[in-house]
This record gives C-alpha cells, sequence and structure tokens, in this order.
C-alpha cells in the first residue's frame, strides 16, 4: 500500500520534474558553462572568467544593469501606489455583479498580446498622435507633443503590462481580510491612518510581497516595452543580452550576461525581503 | 505490470512514428529566408511543378546565423544570409555545406554576379554560396523638406536636427566611414586599423547623437515615421525609399555620395540540411527570369537572374533608373567578407553610441 502511494507520487511529480530539469535547470548549467568560455581565435575556445570580468570592468554594462534595475524598482513601486486603491476598491467597497465586472475590466487588455498593447501606446503616444493632436486641439499646445522614445514612456508602458498582476495577488489577500476587523479598528478609536497602517496593509502584506516580486522581475526581464517605447538612451539589460547572442555571434558574453541578470536580480529580491523584514516563507502563507 | 508494458510499447511506437515520419516528409523544403523572397505565387508554381512542399521562415541576416549556430546548421534545407555573413561564420561555426556547382543551372545567373559571390563565399576550395536579390542601403529623403541631405554625415546637419533617424547596426557605422573620408572595408584585415576607424565614427555619432529622433529598429517602424513627416532623412535600404516613393512623390531613395552600400543576398545550404535535391530545384526555379521578376516585385529589389529585368515592373525600373545613375552605380561599395571578430569591435562602438548623453 505505502509503496504504491509512493509511486503513484513519483508519477505524479514526474511532469513537474521533467518540466524543471529540462527547461528551467539543465539550460542554465548549459548558459553556464557557455558563459565560462573566453574565444581566444578561430573556433577555439578556452575555459576563464573573461567574460564576467568584462561584465565588471566595462562601466557601460554595470551602468546599464544598474539603471534597469532601478527603473523596474520604480516601476514596481508606482504600480503598488496605483493598483492597491484599485485593489481595495474590488475587494472592500464592492459586491457582487459590480465587482466581477472591474475585476474583468482589469484582465481585458490582457486579452490581447504585449506586443499590440504596445503599438497602442505608440499610437497615442506619437508626435502625430492621438494625444498630441488632442493637446493641440484644444489649446493646451501651439506645436506637436513627443511623448514617446523617452524614459518616461518606458515607465508607463511598464506600470500598464504590469498591473494585472499586482491587482490579483492585492485582491485575493484583501478579500480574506473580514470587514468586521476593519470595523473593530474603527470601533476602538482608529481613524482612516491608523487603520490602513495596523490592520489592512499588515493583512495585506503577503499579496504586496508576492505582487511586487512578480511585477519587478516582469519588469526587469521585459525586452518588448523598453524597445519599442524607449528612445535614443534607454538602454535595458534584456536589449543587452539580445544584442550580444543575436547582434554580435558572442554566445558568451550574452550568456555571462544571462547569469549575472539571474544573480542580481535574486540578490535583489532577497535583499529587498530583508529590508522590509519579510519572507518568502510568510508570503507563501 | 501487463498495464506498463503496454503504455512502454505504445510509446514505442509512437516515438517509431515520430522519427519515421522525417525522412517521409524529405521533399519538404525548410527555407530560412527574408520577407518577400519566397511570395505565396512563386511557392504555389514550385509546389505544382516539382511536388515538393515549401515551409518558409522569416529571418534576416543576423537571427539566420544565431538559428543555425543554436542547431549547428540543423532545422533548415535552405537560407539565404548575405554574401559577407557567409566565409566568416562558416570558418568559426562551420554551419553551411559546400555548393556543388554541377547541380546548379549556372546560364540562369548574370555571370559577374555568380563568379563575385563565388569568390566573396569561398572557403578553402569550396564554394558556399550562390547570389539571389541584390540591392543597397543609402538614404531616404524626403526632397521638399531635406533636400540638403546627400551623404551620410548629412544626417547630423542643423537643418535637420531632430527629424533623421538610422539604426544602430554595422551598416551606418561603415556609411559613416565612408562619408568621412575613411575607408572601413581596406581595413577589414587590420583588426587595429579598423578599431581605429571605428573609435572616430563613434565620436561622430556621438557629437550626432542629439539631432536623432530615434534610433529605428525595424522596417515598419522607419515606414510609420517617415510617412507620418515625424522624420525627413534616414539611412534606409532602397526598397523602402521606393515603396514610400509610390505613395509620396516627395519621399525618395538617394545614393549618397560616398556611395551606397551594396550587398547581395545568397543561396547557402546549411550543414545539417535533408533535401538538398529540393534545395537545388528552388534555387534553379526561382533564378529562371519570369519567376525571377515575380520576386522582384514581391521583395522590391532585383535579383542575379540574366534577363529578368525585361520582365520587371516599368515604374520600379523608373525609380531604380532616377537613384542610381550610372556613376552612382559605378560608386556602390559592395561589402566584402566580414572577418571574424569585427562584430566584436562594431558592438562595443555600437553600445558606446547608444549609452552616450
Amino acid at each position: 500500500m505505502r509503496s504504491e502511494a509512493r509511486l503513484g507520487l513519483a508519477l505524479l511529480l514526474t511532469p513537474l520534474l521533467l518540466w524543471l530539469s529540462l527547461l528551467i535547470f539543465l539550460p542554465h548549467v548549459d548558459i553556464f558553462l557557455v558563459s565560462l568560455r573566453e574565444r581566444i581565435g578561430v573556433g577555439k575556445y578556452q575555459i576563464s572568467f573573461a567574460n564576467y570580468l568584462t561584465f565588471f570592468n566595462e562601466p557601460l554594462y554595470l551602468w546599464t544593469f544598474f539603471r534597469t534595475a532601478v527603473m523596474s524598482m520604480l516601476a514596481t513601486v508606482i504600480t503598488l501606489l496605483i493598483a492597491f486603491p484599485v485593489s481595495y476598491y474590488i475587494a472592500k467597497m464592492v459586491k457582487g455583479r459590480v465587482q466581477s465586472g472591474l475585476f474583468l475590466l482589469c484582465l481585458v487588455p490582457f486579452w490581447v498580446s504585449e506586443l499590440v498593447r504596445t503599438f497602442g501606446w505608440m499610437i497615442l503616444l506619437r508626435e502625430t498622435g492621438i494625444f498630441s493632436k488632442l493637446l493641440q486641439a484644444i489649446g493646451l499646445s501651439d506645436g506637436p507633443v513627443e511623448m514617446l522614445y523617452n524614459d518616461g514612456a518606458i515607465m508607463l508602458g511598464l506600470v500598464y503590462t504590469s498591473m494585472l498582476f499586482m491587482v490579483v495577488p492585492l485582491v485575493t489577500t484583501l478579500e480574506s481580510l473580514p470587514d468586521e476587523v476593519i470595523e473593530a479598528g474603527y470601533d476602538l478609536g482608529g481613524n482612516g491612518v491608523s487603520v490602513l497602517r495596523e490592520i489592512i496593509i499588515p493583512h495585506a502584506m503577503p499579496g504586496i510581497v508576492s505582487g511586487c516580486i512578480v511585477v519587478f522581475m516582469l519588469s526587469l526581464g521585459n525586452y518588448l516595452t523598453p524597445t519599442m517605447l524607449g528612445g535614443k538612451e534607454s538602454l535595458w539589460f534584456t536589449e543587452l543580452i539580445y544584442s550580444q547572442f543575436i547582434v554580435r555571434f558572442n554566445w558568451e558574453l550574452g550568456a555571462a550576461f544571462g547569469f549575472m541578470l539571474l544573480i542580481l536580480s535574486s540578490a535583489i529580491v532577497w535583499g529587498m525581503l530583508k529590508l522590509t523584514g519579510q519572507s518568502l516563507e510568510k508570503t507563501m502563507g | 505490470m501487463k498495464k506498463q508494458s503496454i503504455m512502454l510499447s505504445t510509446a514505442a511506437v509512437a516515438l517509431a512514428l515520430l522519427s519515421g515520419g522525417a525522412p517521409a516528409s524529405a521533399d519538404t523544403l525548410r527555407l530560412l529566408t527574408w520577407g518577400g523572397y519566397a511570395p505565396d505565387d512563386v511557392i504555389a508554381k514550385f509546389e505544382a511543378e516539382t511536388g515538393h512542399t515549401v515551409e518558409v521562415t522569416k529571418s534576416n541576416n543576423e537571427e539566420m546565423i544565431a538559428k543555425l549556430r543554436a542547431t549547428g546548421g540543423g532545422g533548415f534545407d535552405l537560407a539565404q544570409p548575405s554574401q559577407d555573413r557567409i566565409a566568416g561564420p562558416q570558418e568559426e561555426f562551420g554551419i553551411y555545406k559546400p555548393i556543388d556547382m554541377s547541380q546548379i543551372d549556372t546560364s540562369l545567373f548574370i555571370p559577374s554576379m555568380l563568379e563575385a559571390t563565388k569568390g566573396n563565399t569561398m572557403v578553402g576550395a569550396d564554394v558556399y554560396g550562390v547570389p539571389h536579390v541584390w540591392g543597397t542601403s543609402g538614404l531616404v529623403v524626403d526632397t521638399k523638406m531635406a533636400g540638403m541631405v546627400k551623404d551620410y554625415t548629412d544626417l547630423c546637419s542643423d537643418d535637420v536636427a531632430g527629424k533623421v533617424s538610422y539604426r544602430l547596426k554595422r551598416p551606418t557605422l561603415i556609411g559613416f566611414a565612408f562619408s568621412m573620408g575613411l575607408d572601413p572595408f581596406a581595413a577589414y584585415g587590420d583588426e587595429a586599423a579598423y578599431a581605429d576607424i571605428m573609435s572616430k565614427v563613434e565620436a561622430k555619432l556621438v557629437e550626432c547623437k542629439p539631432g536623432v529622433k530615434t534610433y529605428w529598429g525595424g522596417g515598419d517602424e522607419l515606414m510609420g515615421l517617415l510617412r507620418s513627416g515625424e522624420v525627413v532623412a534616414s539611412m534606409a535600404w532602397d526598397t523602402g525609399g521606393w515603396k514610400l516613393n509610390a505613395d509620396n512623390p516627395d519621399i525618395t531613395f538617394v545614393a549618397p555620395a560616398a556611395g551606397a552600400l551594396g550587398w547581395v543576398d545568397t543561396f547557402v545550404l546549411p550543414a545539417k540540411g535533408k533535401s538538398d535535391a529540393a534545395a537545388y530545384a528552388w534555387i534553379n526555379f526561382v533564378m529562371q527570369p519570369e519567376v525571377a521578376a515575380m520576386i522582384t516585385a514581391a521583395a522590391g529589389n532585383f535579383t542575379a537572374s540574366l534577363g529578368a529585368d525585361e520582365f520587371a515592373d516599368a515604374d520600379l525600373k523608373a525609380r531604380y533608373q532616377a537613384s542610381f545613375p550610372q556613376e552612382a552605380i559605378d560608386n556602390i561599395k559592395w561589402y566584402p567578407p566580414v572577418p571574424a571578430g569585427l562584430e566584436a569591435i562594431e558592438g562595443g562602438v555600437l553600445d558606446r553610441v547608444k549609452a552616450a548623453n
């Protein structure tokens, strides 16, 4: 009986383990091995840390990573600030059909692909686009206004793309907060601010943390939005990886970049969790 | 126990079917090419005439090489990189196999182009490429708004500041170098000299950066920028300029004073291609003058097919002649084969230009 149960468990786990090992673990090992190769001649390679040294010695690459990380954090914070009131409204202020209707409205933009949504923003923001025309029509501006091809446009795109991934965990955690607890908070003499600080945010913390991690990782690893909406100076780290692999034929450096992205982003998430006194276990429930 | 063995045998049968399926579809031609080089009407005609089926994957030079490198030259039966990107990657990664010239009907080719491409794609004694479509890159200019743009470096002029665009890719580096009176092709063999030229180009591109609206990435993006009038002068392919010329007579392709950059896209056989017969059949089929003219109509560029000009669209010929007087044709700078390793120098320059403020 026991051995059968064990076999059942093993069979159930097999697809997951195969998935993890074949599609996630092995490719990473391979990327790591590639990143350790240094090209010393036509078709000749030797093992060295030269690619990692290039990453640390060339200020441009470090700066690009730093820029990408800071902008991703900023995007995460903005997403949280916008998504929190929205989620609270959906979870607590409305009920029934309105609630599911509003939730659905958050979902609808994600039924089209990211590419189409980004193109949508390009049509809205460009110099000959809708916003620019509108501003001129109502007399707020004399000439065409260019809103595309800058860091603001990237930020807008990132926040827009990530919104759903913050709203969903927040709505779920906020829904599990009983209304009586909030009422009790007011009964005990609390005001809006103190109830928010002492009751709602602590309860929503797992949702906030998991939402932030997802949004941060998605922004950091985003390729499409920064490339399409960004301007002349808007280097994004994933763009560097792409160009090393595809344009420069330099898989070795690209692989090293990929590995550094994995290590540094994990370190940032870990650091942030430590800094805010959270842990993954608590988030997972 | 019995159940397990049944499952195992089912799996074995399924595997056998899967692997057995491959040889049966050997006359499927998996073509890795550019947009427009394999139009639907040409494919239909080819399939009707030869019985082979064609699967098209659209790509560009860098992605073609990256894809073939990832599989060691497998997954495709015929690819179409530019002639300057064949010898280098072949030496470095061994992703192509030599072309058996006896399988190719050489009478269909313009002899001078065939010879030049054979020479440029030679590794050792083997030929790795035959020419297909050729064209140039230079400047696309709105002549009403930016008539003064005659050369690559004119894109830096104050008159057009904020309304120019170009790609951050190697053609831009090469074009600017020629325009600055340098000869990057002559320095191909000498990495130090090439790096020196590139550092001068880098300084120039950084100086020009404030006047650039954006660095374009794809052809469609550029079309949008020029059509809307947000950009009045840009580096681009000749076909892009001619396409826009059809909609707006003010915009056209201009061969730069320093010379348009000439490229030839070729046919190469990937090292692990499975149906060479279909690949040779395709090459000989599309090089027929009538079929080549159909490809010219779809791609907008002329081919190395002998006599296809007669079948080409008159409008396209007129645009070509307007952009290319005889001296501009003589001045075309054809890309020589890129030696392995130069991409790393260019890559550093492009990254630094992109990051410069």
